[in-house]
């Protein structure tokens, strides 16, 4: 016979087993998501219209010093990856020859910079430099993802260049908010700039372009190298390290640490880009785990399967609190200094 | 209260339960299964090639890059691990094209022999060989994945060394029938010997062949036109290299469109009633100084045994010896 006791006591016990499976289970990761979270099938199915890619453009006739075989430009730095992708760095091209066959293109480049919450401080600066520096010459888009439009400052911008502000939810940490710059890149590509432009760049809106950033940029997929590690070998990148995550990379592999501040390409494999990245990040919330460095983590675990096709140096995504090695020659691209802990709250 | 049979059987349920979900989820991710960990499905390609340091080039001795950011390829600059897995993704198809006639055909063998052990080994290749004598081609034993077409052609005096023909025949095979069946085109003479691989590092979209001669420092006067020699680089004299007419090549649509240009500047020769391998190399030269190669192929890819280089670390490809009696 079973005594009232008994069945209290078990059912009891029972709970208390239930409750820790279920608290062990949720809490193995720092952000927990509602199992109802799915991806969202209207941007995995949209289909981009995009233009044509050119491949050779015809150079018109120009007098410059012959380029020599015996006489390297640049020994002091790899300037062509193993799998063939130019390096850039200061002195490997001539930024004559390049615009000469890239201005009578007509290209437009796009620019998209997320200011959410405080980060709206950075776009003033962030504006008047792009303006002095970046693709001087060219047609521009700036899309500012921002969570209050009214914050972005009406600049004047030269002729050619146009800025429009995307709506752009804030999320509850900046990490959240790191991560789904991919969903809002290939949403926007597919809506939008995918129809506007034919190369396109994500860059961090914290940073300020100090030096020319030209045609020499302009590439299928292009990736920068990260200013903290490129001249340490790579088992120190950080890289994720923990198998359980889509952004894993074991020891023992890996090219280079590439810097989630920047990076673009056609628009069409931008799209493809950030949406699969957005993939492998929404793969990592349903077993409940965080890359160690967000959405870089996905970025690189991304290149070293699908190798970008042009590098950009340092020199493209600096780090001002570095001391300049005697490599860099010219900064081109830099961080603002800021207080993070005050900025990311 | 006593502790009886039924309270032990309750507390070993608990504890059975229990494990059933430590067993299915672990509390700590350390102890998940490893899983396949690549999206990919790739990720045991691992750079082979010594770890590339960025602080480090390879080759110090020479320019791995033009200015207009086009990968010049060296011995030591690539690895064919990586761009083999980068080829195999796309299924891509390559296609040979090269011509043999008159006294020429005697080349035929040593040529499909050496390529079909040393070009693009272990990717398709297609053959296409332009010929006036299809009875004298001797059947080689190709690879299994390798194809040889054999096509008739008309033959004239001097034809060999006139460029007019084989752009034109060039331009209207691609658009007749090449189009449809490589996605890569490369043009290669016939007296040649494959001596060493010729991989995958030499698919791009338009890409040439710096000649040998412009290796030494004396050679790189001359084309810089202070000295006589070897014809400079365009008649202009405004070359960024030379490039050699003996191998060349791209994707389908480049290589058509460079036929289809020189093709139209050898038509304006004619009238002059020139026709030279020379001026072959000359209109190649001037068609690549304005589409300039997407990447260029060292010297070691065509080199001229005549010479010698401590640049160049392995001869893949060099012109067939022939005796003084040959011309």
């Amino acid at each position: 016979m079973i005594s009232r006791k008994l069945l209290l006591t078990s059912l009891f016990c029972l709970g208390v087993v239930a409750a820790l499976a279920i608290w062990a289970r949720a809490g193995s990761g720092k952000v927990h998501y509602l199992p109802y979270y799915l991806p969202c099938p209207e941007i995995f199915s949209m289909k981009l219209q995009y233009t044509e890619e050119k491949l050779i453009q015809l150079f018109p006739q120009l007098f410059y010093q012959q380029p020599r075989v015996l006489v390297p430009k640049r020994q002091d730095v790899l300037t062509v990856t193993p799998w063939l992708a130019p390096i850039v760095w200061e002195g490997t091209f001539d930024p004559e020859i390049l615009d000469s066959a890239y201005r009578p293109l007509n290209l437009t480049i796009g620019v998209t910079a997320f200011a959410i919450g405080k980060y709206t401080r950075f776009v003033r600066r962030f504006l008047e430099s792009a303006e002095q520096h970046f693709m001087r010459g060219y047609q521009v888009n700036y899309y500012i993802f921002t969570d209050s439009p009214a914050s972005v400052p009406s600049l004047q911008l030269q002729p050619g260049r146009s800025l429009a502000t995307v709506p752009m939810a804030k999320f509850s940490s900046w990490q959240e908010i790191s991560m789904r710059r991919m969903e809002a890149i290939s949403r926007h590509v597919a809506q939008v700039s995918g129809r506007e432009v034919q190369y396109l760049f994500c860059l961090d809106v914290d940073m300020v372009f100090h030096n020319p950033w030209g045609p020499e940029t302009l590439g299928d997929m292009v990736a920068a190298i990260h200013p903290g590690y490129f001249t340490v070998p790579r088992e120190q990148f950080p890289y994720e390290r923990r198998s359980s995550s889509a952004a894993f990379i074991p020891e023992g592999e890996g090219d280079f640490y590439y810097g989630g501040a920047v990076f673009g390409g056609l628009v069409n494999k931008v799209y493809e880009f950030t949406k699969s990245c957005h993939m492998t990040i929404l793969a990592d919330k349903a077993n409940g785990i965080m890359a160690a460095w967000q959405e870089e983590s996905h970025l690189n675990r991304h290149f070293l399967t699908h190798k970008p096709s042009k590098l950009l140096s340092p020199e493209y995504i600096w780090d001002d609190r570095k001391p300049k090695p005697p490599e860099i020659r010219l900064i081109r691209f830099s961080t603002v200094d800021k207080d993070y802990k005050e900025v990311r709250n | 209260m006593r502790i009886t049979k039924l309270h032990g059987l309750a507390i070993l349920v608990t504890a059975g339960i229990a494990g059933a979900i430590w067993y299915h989820h672990p509390f700590s991710p350390s102890r998940d299964q490893e899983r396949a960990n690549s999206p990919g499905g790739d990720s045991g390609l691992k750079s082979d090639l010594h770890e590339a340091s960025l602080t480090l080039p390879w080759r110090q001795d020479v320019l791995v890059l033009t200015p207009w950011l086009a990968p010049i390829v060296w011995e030591g600059t690539f690895s064919r691990d990586i761009l083999n897995a980068q080829y195999l993704q796309k299924n891509l198809v390559t296609g040979v094209v090269t011509f043999a006639v008159e006294k020429y055909v005697q080349f035929i063998e040593g040529f499909m022999t050496s390529a079909n052990k040393y070009f693009l080994a272990g990717h398709q290749v297609n053959f296409y060989l332009f010929t006036d004598s299809p009875e004298k081609v001797s059947h080689v034993q190709m690879s299994p994945e390798n194809r040889v077409f054999v096509i008739p052609v008309q033959s004239g005096s001097g034809w060999q060394d006139a460029c007019r023909s084989r752009m034109h025949i060039l331009s209207s095979y691609i658009q007749r029938r090449l189009q449809h069946e490589v996605d890569y085109l490369f043009s290669m003479d016939i007296d040649v010997q494959l001596l060493a691989h010729v991989g995958v590092e030499i698919i791009d979209a338009l890409v040439a062949t710096i000649s040998s001669w412009q290796l030494s420092p004396q050679h790189d006067d001359r084309a810089q036109g202070t000295q006589p020699g070897p014809p400079a680089a365009s008649p202009e004299g405004h070359g960024d290299f030379h490039y050699t007419a003996s191998f060349y090549g791209g994707s389908v649509s480049e290589v058509y469109k460079l036929s289809t240009a020189c093709f139209g500047g050898v038509m304006e020769d004619r009238e002059i009633g020139i026709g030279a391998r020379g001026h072959h190399e000359s209109l190649l030269n001037k068609y690549l100084l304005q589409h300039k190669p997407t990447r260029l192929l060292s010297p070691e890819y065509y080199w001229d045994t005549e010479l010698s280089s401590s640049l160049i670390h392995v001869k893949r490809m060099c012109p067939v010896h022939k005796d003084s009696s040959w011309h």
